[in-house]
C-alpha cells in the first residue's frame, strides 16, 4: 500500500432535501438538513467506519459522495477529480471505480433479471466486456464471491439474504473499483450470516487492496471491521480517529453515550455496568438545535454550546472532535 | 419460587402452498414467579410462533397448535373457552410486540387504547382508567402524561410508543409479560433507555418475563435463564451466566463466535456458521443442525438429539460434547 495516499477527499459536504408547500405553485418552505459540512479522507486500503442513530445522515452522506443525490455544497475530490463538479459522460466513467453494496437485498436486486445479467449489467455499460463473454464473467465473479458459478441463470427469489448479499457484492466488484461504499451491508441479515459476509468483505480487501466506506449502526461491527471511525450526530460528524483511539478514549459526550449504550454479550460484564442514558430523541433535522446540535441531550451542556457551533478540530494528531468541553 | 408457567411439548404447524411447516416442534419450557426467561433464536426459528400458540394467537387456518400444553397456575390454556383465554391475555399475561410503528390503531388516541385493557378487564369507567393510565405513563417516563392522552400514536416517537406500548401491557399489573423483540426496531441509546426500563419495572412490580430476542449482547445483561431455538426445537437452555460461559451445543458456540465484541481489540476473525438455517417444510428425524455443523458425527444424522441434562441445571440437544469433540 502505498502510505497514506488519500483516495477520497470529501469537503465540506452538504445536502439539504427541500421542503415544498402548494399545489399548483410550489415554494419552498424549509430544508431537511440531512448532511451538514461533512470533512473527511479515505485512505488508500483502509476502510473507514461510519456510524450514527437513524436519521443521523450517514446514508445520505454515502449517496451523495457517490452523486446519487447530487450535494448542495461543497466537493467531493475522488482520483484528484472534483465529482460535484462533474457531469454526464465524464461522471459516469469517473464513477466506474466507485461503487456501492445496499442494504436491502431483496430490494436492490430487479427481480426479473438473472443474476448472470445482475452481475454483467455494468460491465457491458461500461464497454469491459462483449455480451458473448459475459457468461465466462458473471462465473468468476460468482466464484470470487464463494457462490457456486453454475448459478448465472437463476433469479434473485431462488436465493436467501445472504447469498443475495453476495450477489450484490459481485455485481459492485465487476467494475474493479478501488473504493467501495457499504451502506449496512448486513443488517438485514441473521447474525449467523453476518459474520459470513463480513468475513468474505474482509478477505476481497486483502485480495483485491479494496477500500470501504462502512456505513453501519452496530458499533461492535464497526470496531471489528474499520481501521478508523467517524461518528456522526444530526448531520454532522461528531468525532473521527482510529478505531482503537475511539473504542478506548472517546472524547465527545455523544460518543461515549453511544458506545455505553451498546450491549456485550457477557453476562458478567454486563452485570457491573454502568451506563450513560440519554435523555429523550434526536431532535428533527427540519430544525436542528442552535450552537452544539447534541446539547438538547448533552449531559455536560454548558451555555456556550447554545451560542456556538463546535469547531470540528484536531485535539491530538488523527483525533478529530467538535465539542467545546474536550 | 414456585412455576408459574409450564409448556410442555408444544408443537405448531402451518399449512402452506409448499407443503406443511413445522414451526415448532415439542418445545417444553417452565417460567418461575419473578424470573426473566430469554428466548434467543434467528429468524424463523420459531421463537415467536412459541409464544403466540401459547396464548392462542395463531390464525387457524393456516395454523395449528397440533399437541402439547400451555399450563399456566395449573391450567391449560390451551383447552380453555374463548372466554376464559380472552380473559387471560391482557390482564393476567399480557404482550409487547416489535414494531411500535404498525401495533397501535393509528385512528385511535394513545389515552383510549392503553385504558382499553382497564376497561374491559377490570370494569373501570372512563374517568378511573385514565387516571391510572396516567399513573402507568409516568411510570414509563412519558412527560406529562395528562396532556398526551389526546395525543395520536404519529405524534410520539419510536422509542416512546415502545415505552406506551409497555405501559399498555402493564396497566393491569400482569403476572408474565411477553416481550417478542422490543427493541428491534430501535437506536442503540433508545434501546438501552427501553432495556432499563424493562429492568426497572420488573423490580418495581416483581412480575415474570419472557424475552425473545435474536441479539445475544441485550437479552446476556437481562435475563436469569436463557433458550436457544433452532429449526422449531430448544436446542439448549442454561442459566444465562453458563450459557456464555460454557455453551454445550454447536450453535449456540457458534453464534457467540460470530458476534463481535465491542470491548474486544484484536483483529479476530469472525467465526461463521456456513451453510443455511433449515426449510422446516419436513420434521428431520435426524439433528436439525448438522448440515451446517462443524462437530457432526454419524449418530447426528440417525437420530435427532433430544435435551440432555448436562450439569443439574443446563440442557443441551447434542450428541456431542464440543468442548472435547467426543460423543457424550
Amino acid at each position: 500500500m502505498a502510505a497514506n495516499e488519500v483516495l477520497l477527499n470529501v469537503v465540506d459536504l452538504v445536502k439539504h432535501f427541500p421542503i415544498m408547500k402548494g399545489v399548483l405553485i410550489q415554494k419552498q418552505v424549509g430544508a431537511v438538513h440531512a448532511v451538514d459540512g461533512v470533512s473527511f479522507d479515505i485512505v488508500k486500503g483502509e476502510t473507514l467506519g461510519l456510524v450514527g442513530e437513524s436519521g443521523c445522515g450517514k446514508s445520505t452522506t454515502g449517496r451523495a459522495i457517490l452523486q446519487l443525490h447530487r450535494p448542495t455544497s461543497g466537493s467531493v475530490f475522488y482520483e484528484g477529480k472534483d465529482l460535484v463538479k462533474l457531469k454526464g459522460e465524464n461522471l459516469r466513467k469517473t464513477r466506474r471505480r466507485m461503487q456501492m453494496i445496499f442494504q436491502d437485498p431483496y430490494a436492490s436486486l430487479n427481480p426479473r433479471m438473472t443474476v448472470g445479467q445482475i452481475i454483467t449489467e455494468p460491465m457491458l455499460i461500461h464497454d469491459m466486456t462483449t455480451q458473448k463473454d459475459t457468461q465466462g464473467h458473471a462465473e468468476r465473479l460468482l466464484k470470487l464471491v464463494g457462490l457456486n458459478p453454475a448459478y448465472t441463470s437463476r433469479y434473485p427469489h431462488e436465493f436467501s439474504g445472504g447469498q443475495r448479499q453476495r450477489i450484490g457484492i459481485a455485481r459492485a466488484l465487476a467494475l474493479e473499483p478501488a473504493l467501495i461504499v457499504c451502506d449496512e451491508p448486513i443488517s438485514a441479515l441473521d447474525v449467523s450470516i453476518q459474520a459470513q459476509v463480513v468475513n468474505l468483505l474482509e478477505d476481497l480487501q486483502a485480495k483485491l487492496g479494496l477500500t470501504y466506506l462502512f456505513i453501519a449502526h452496530d458499533l461492535s461491527m464497526v470496531r471489528h471491521i474499520s481501521d478508523r471511525v467517524a461518528v456522526m450526530y444530526l448531520g454532522i460528524i461528531v468525532e473521527l480517529t482510529t478505531r482503537d483511539e475511539l473504542y478506548s478514549h472517546a472524547l465527545h459526550p455523544y460518543t461515549q453515550a453511544l458506545l455505553s449504550a451498546v450491549p456485550i454479550p457477557d453476562p458478567a460484564i454486563e452485570a457491573n455496568r454502568k451506563r450513560i442514558i440519554l435523555t429523550g430523541d434526536v431532535p428533527s433535522p427540519v430544525n436542528p438545535p442552535s450552537g452544539c446540535r447534541f446539547r438538547t441531550r448533552c449531559p455536560i451542556a454548558a451555555e456556550i454550546c447554545k451560542q456556538k457551533k463546535p469547531e470540528f478540530r484536531e485535539v491530538t494528531p488523527g483525533h478529530w472532535v467538535a465539542c467545546h468541553m474536550v | 419460587m414456585s412455576e408459574l408457567l409450564s409448556v410442555q411439548g408444544l408443537e405448531t404447524q402451518f399449512r402452506t402452498r409448499e407443503g406443511i411447516v413445522h414451526a415448532v416442534n415439542g418445545v417444553s419450557f417452565g417460567l418461575k414467579e419473578g424470573e426473566t426467561l430469554g428466548i434467543v433464536g434467528e429468524s424463523g426459528c420459531g421463537k415467536s410462533v412459541t409464544v403466540m400458540s401459547m396464548l392462542r394467537l395463531i390464525p387457524s387456518p393456516p395454523g395449528k397448535v397440533s399437541a402439547g400444553k400451555a399450563l399456566f397456575q395449573g391450567k391449560d390454556l390451551l383447552k380453555m373457552s374463548d372466554d376464559e383465554i380472552r380473559h387471560i391475555r391482557g390482564s393476567q399475561i399480557s404482550m409487547v410486540f416489535q414494531d411500535p410503528m404498525t401495533s397501535f390503531n393509528p385512528v385511535l388516541t394513545i389515552g383510549r387504547q392503553v385504558s382499553e385493557p382497564l376497561e374491559v378487564h377490570m370494569g373501570m369507567n372512563r374517568k378511573q382508567a385514565d387516571d391510572r393510565v396516567v399513573e402507568m405513563l409516568t411510570k414509563v417516563g412519558i412527560p406529562n402524561p395528562r396532556d398526551r392522552l389526546n395525543d395520536y400514536p404519529h405524534q410520539f416517537s419510536g422509542g416512546m410508543r415502545q415505552r406506551v406500548m409497555i405501559a399498555m401491557a402493564l396497566v393491569c399489573t400482569p403476572q408474565i409479560l411477553i416481550a417478542d423483540e422490543p427493541t428491534t426496531a430501535l437506536d442503540v441509546t433508545i434501546q438501552a433507555q427501553i432495556v432499563e426500563l424493562a429492568k426497572r419495572i420488573r423490580d418495581d412490580l416483581g412480575m415474570a418475563i419472557i424475552w425473545i430476542t435474536h441479539d445475544l449482547g441485550v437479552i446476556a445483561g437481562l435475563a436469569d435463564r436463557l433458550a436457544v431455538m433452532y429449526g422449531g426445537y430448544i436446542i439448549e437452555t442454561a442459566p444465562i451466566r453458563d450459557v456464555y460461559a460454557h455453551p454445550s451445543h454447536p450453535y449456540t458456540l457458534g453464534l457467540l463466535g460470530s458476534l463481535p465484541r465491542m470491548d474486544e481489540s484484536g483483529q479476530r476473525r469472525l467465526v461463521s456458521i456456513d451453510g443455511l438455517p433449515p426449510v422446516l417444510l419436513e420434521k428431520p428425524n435426524f439433528c436439525p443442525f448438522a448440515p451446517r455443523c462443524k462437530y457432526v458425527v454419524e449418530h447426528c444424522w440417525k437420530e435427532n438429539p433430544p435435551l440432555m441434562q448436562i450439569s443439574p441445571d443446563h440442557t443441551a440437544a447434542c450428541w456431542v460434547n464440543p468442548e472435547t469433540g467426543r460423543e457424550r
